[in-house]
């Protein structure tokens, strides 16, 4: 009896109709317009990679080679020599971003903070190759996130 | 035999042992820093305390401690646990935590201990102390901050190199080691320092920042560039030697290598044949290995067998040589020969040419009497042998030859062969004494009367009877004893300005070469383009020791099987694969399509060869030429500079650096001023 009365009377439709009409002009929506509105990201995201920089200009990678080790996907490829001023640096630094499985052991495991992964998460290309990143592309990303990844670290390291 | 119990292992052990040898036995780990078998004990790195019952009520330095009888002994008790972890906290005091720029990094004593044995953190918060770098030379590099001075290099100088250049400044706090005057280490064993030091403090110049010890490959095999027959373990990284250490082999090298087997590999890098060259037009010009082995396969063909001869050089396997040996048979040429430094001794009587004694059995001379040669440079760890009993025993040496510094003191009893029956008289009796001749004093016409002069020296000596053969010949080529055993000698002797066709496997030796005749066709098979390959008409590039499977037979007649630890470079071959493609090709093809069935061919024919880490004693007879025969043409060592004796070496830029830093002219100089 019940049952004949509802679906007489649509009184299921009128309740859709009425949650539908309640998103549409009454909730704030979720939905956001992507290019030009961006999620908050936690300061832990694990996006493009960088190498970065003391604030004097220079390099921190010190090619002690753990990142490459460490890296389940073997996606780092490291070569070393002493530089010209007797310090250990990276000659070669290659990142293979189509192997890397973001999985942020390679910034766990550096003991100068000098690979981290960035808040940067648009970095899609349109051929393979200009996805193997190497040292003088990660620098250069490191340059131009470091103000949020230094912030991002800062935000962290109460719990490192 | 005291008996004593170990963590409640009992272990019965020859008396004077210590309590860390006594662990070692039965298994037991006890942590150590400054100990080490082959040296002296100082006991001063305290990491190796143990705790023994009924003795001291403190903890007691294992290393220093003989074992007694019905000790009771604990290496992990609290009170153990406890003293280590403040012996490594004290270590760590000053150590600096540099562990991710250092290239001991991963394969660090005390890294591994640290973890093992010490706290996880420091209560030090001083000023941590730093050492001034000294200058070892160009093979050693210091980063004196990190020592921990446990002494081990300036005992390994003191006592098993013979050179006391190292040695401790200062006390306590200001402790430091280093030359007293700024100097390189001068010894040919130097690179040992660096394996020996359980921290960073010495570390390998030319391997500086390469590498890291887990991202190499391993390969044990065996080293050519004396006839000593070193084994060592290569160490690769995609397809590039990076760096070769020495492996134990208490009846070789124990566990030391010379610094031309450890540094030289660079040279495996630079001036390599990679590719196949014939002369067009008086030029050599690159070719295709069809078109090499189509103009060799011609010549060998073309030339009447008497117009042909092949030698074989210092580095080859026994491999090729058994390779070109039976190509050059089938061919009917009986011209060949590997003697290429002008060696003129008996080839037939095994023990006329081999070091009798053997390396170990040096232990157990008791005089020695050297001819003709200098074996610190032709072979060092002969030398840090003859070193070791001298300094256990104090044996007496006598030399006859030139007088060079052997690190140990010897009576120079003359110069040339005649001096030899004179020595005979001043040399007393000896229950064991040992007689070593090098080969270079037999790469002279003379060389067959020299040889029987020293058969009867040695044997009016007493150095042949029942259980002990004194008689030792040192040779300073890798291939020399596979070559011999293998009869790659002629059947007559010839002349190589003589023949037509000269077919060189990897014979570098400048003099040899000048002996060619200039209007000589010549085929040069080997790795380097050295003075070989530049009088080549044809060149067929083949593979360094590090490149290919082979066996090598040491002086004192063991084979050992060296492996592959790269692969060789370009177009390049491994050599017995070059001969037997082209026996193709002048219609001689050889019986063997892989090297199983080459070995098993050429261990059918030398059973010696395939007899792998043994020795099988040579019969004792009658050999060589007529002993009064011989002149006072004074001896002359065979090697001018240690640092430059083949081609891989002279290829190298670190032996390079060695010889402008190490030179006799320099060194002449100083000693002037």
């Amino acid at each position: 009896m019940k049952n004949l009365f509802n679906s007489f009377l649509l009184v299921e439709i009128v309740k859709g109709m009425a949650l539908t009409l309640k998103y549409m002009f009454f909730v704030p929506s979720v939905t956001i317009n992507y290019p030009n509105e961006k999620a908050p990201l936690s300061p832990r995201f694990r996006g493009e990679h960088a190498l970065r920089r003391y604030p004097n200009g220079e390099e921190r990678c010190i090619a002690c080679k753990l990142c490459e080790a460490i890296c389940p996907a073997q996606a780092i490829t490291i070569e070393a020599e002493p530089r010209d001023d007797g310090s250990r640096r990276t000659t070669r630094y290659d990142l293979d971003m189509t192997k890397c499985i973001y999985c942020g052991l390679c910034q766990e495991a550096c003991p100068v903070d000098a690979i981290v992964e960035g808040p940067n998460f648009e970095f899609a290309t349109e051929t393979r190759e200009e996805l193997y990143y190497n040292k003088e592309k990660l620098l250069d990303n490191g340059d131009r996130w470091e103000a949020q990844i230094a912030a991002n670290l800062a935000q962290d390291t109460p719990y490192r | 035999m005291p008996k004593l119990t170990i963590n409640d292992q009992e272990v019965e052990v020859a008396p004077g042992t210590s309590i860390i040898q006594a662990a070692e036995q039965i298994g037991v780990e006890i942590p150590r820093f400054c100990y080490h078998d082959k040296l002296t004990v100082p006991a001063n790195c305290r990491m190796c305390l143990v705790e023994v019952e009924g003795g001291p009520p403190k903890p007691v330095a294992s290393c220093a401690m003989a074992c007694g009888e019905g000790m009771v002994v604990k290496t992990d008790s609290p009170m153990v646990k406890k003293a280590r972890k403040g012996v490594m906290e004290m270590l760590l005091i000053n150590h600096p935590l540099d562990c991710p720029i250092c290239d001991q990094g991963g394969e660090c004593d005390l890294q591994d201990q640290a973890v093992a044995y010490g706290y996880d953190r420091s209560r030090y918060h001083e000023n941590k102390r730093a050492v001034k770098d000294k200058y070892l030379g160009p093979l050693i590099k210091t980063i004196m901050t990190r020592c921990i001075n446990c002494t081990r290099c300036i005992r390994f100088g003191e006592e098993v190199a013979g050179v006391a250049e190292l040695g401790q400044l200062n006390r306590s706090e200001n402790a430091e080691i280093g030359t007293f005057i700024d100097q390189a280490v001068t010894t040919e064993l130097s690179g040992n320092m660096i394996d020996i030091c359980p921290v960073g403090a010495l570390t390998s110049k030319p391997y500086a920042f390469k590498a890291r010890s887990w991202e190499l490959k391993k390969t044990e095999t065996i080293d050519v560039h004396d006839a000593v027959g070193c084994n060592i373990r290569v160490d690769s990284r995609g397809g590039e030697v990076m760096r070769v250490l020495p492996r134990l082999h208490e009846d070789i090298n124990e566990e030391w290598i010379n610094d031309r087997s450890r540094f030289a590999y660079d040279g495996l890098k630079k001036n390599r044949l990679d590719q196949p060259y014939a002369k067009k037009e008086g030029k050599l010009q690159p070719v295709s290995w069809q078109e090499a082995l189509q103009i060799a396969g011609e010549k060998l063909s073309t030339f009447k067998s008497k117009n042909i001869s092949a030698f074989a050089g210092d580095l080859a396997d026994a491999e090729s040589m058994f390779a070109l040996k039976s190509l050059m048979t089938q061919l009917g040429v009986e011209n060949i020969e590997c003697r290429v430094d002008g060696g003129c001794f008996d080839p037939l009587n095994k023990a006329g040419y081999s070091f009798n004694t053997t390396i170990a059995g040096i232990e157990e001379a008791d005089a020695i009497l050297l001819i003709g040669t200098n074996p610190r440079h032709e072979a060092t760890l002969v030398n840090a042998r003859i070193r070791k009993t001298w300094v256990d025993r104090k044996i007496p040496i006598s030399m006859i030859g030139e007088a060079v510094d052997l690190t140990y003191p010897y009576e120079h009893l003359g110069t040339s062969p005649k001096d030899i029956k004179k020595a005979l008289k001043s040399f007393g009796k000896f229950e064991k004494p040992m007689v070593i001749v090098g080969a270079g004093a037999f790469a002279c016409e003379g060389g067959m009367g020299i040889q029987a002069a020293i058969r009867e020296a040695a044997e009016a000596l007493g150095c042949i009877k029942e259980g002990w053969n004194g008689y030792n010949v040192l040779h300073n080529a890798a291939s020399r004893m596979a070559a011999l055993e293998m009869e790659f000698v002629p059947s007559h002797p010839f002349n190589v300005s003589e023949t037509g066709l000269v077919y060189l496997l990897g014979v570098d030796n400048p003099n040899f070469i000048n002996d060619i005749h200039n209007d000589s066709y010549v085929i040069y098979q080997g790795h380097h383009g050295d003075c070989g390959a530049h009088r080549a008409d044809l060149i067929l590039p083949g593979a360094a020791y590090t490149e290919k499977d082979g066996i090598y037979m040491n002086m004192e007649g063991r084979a050992q099987r060296a492996r592959k630890a790269v692969f060789p470079p370009g177009e390049a071959r491994e050599d017995w694969a070059i001969i037997r493609a082209l026996s193709d090709r002048c219609d001689q093809t050889l019986a063997f399509n892989d090297l199983a069935d080459l070995r098993a061919d050429m261990i059918t024919h030398y059973p010696r060869l395939g007899s792998f880490d043994e020795i099988i004693p040579a019969q004792w007879g009658s050999f060589g030429g007529n002993s009064a025969s011989v002149t006072d043409t004074p001896f002359k060592n065979p090697i001018e500079n240690f640092y430059l004796t083949n081609v891989i070496t002279r290829a190298s830029d670190t032996m390079a650096q060695c010889m402008e830093e190490f030179s006799p002219q320099e060194q002449a100089l100083e000693a002037a001023e």
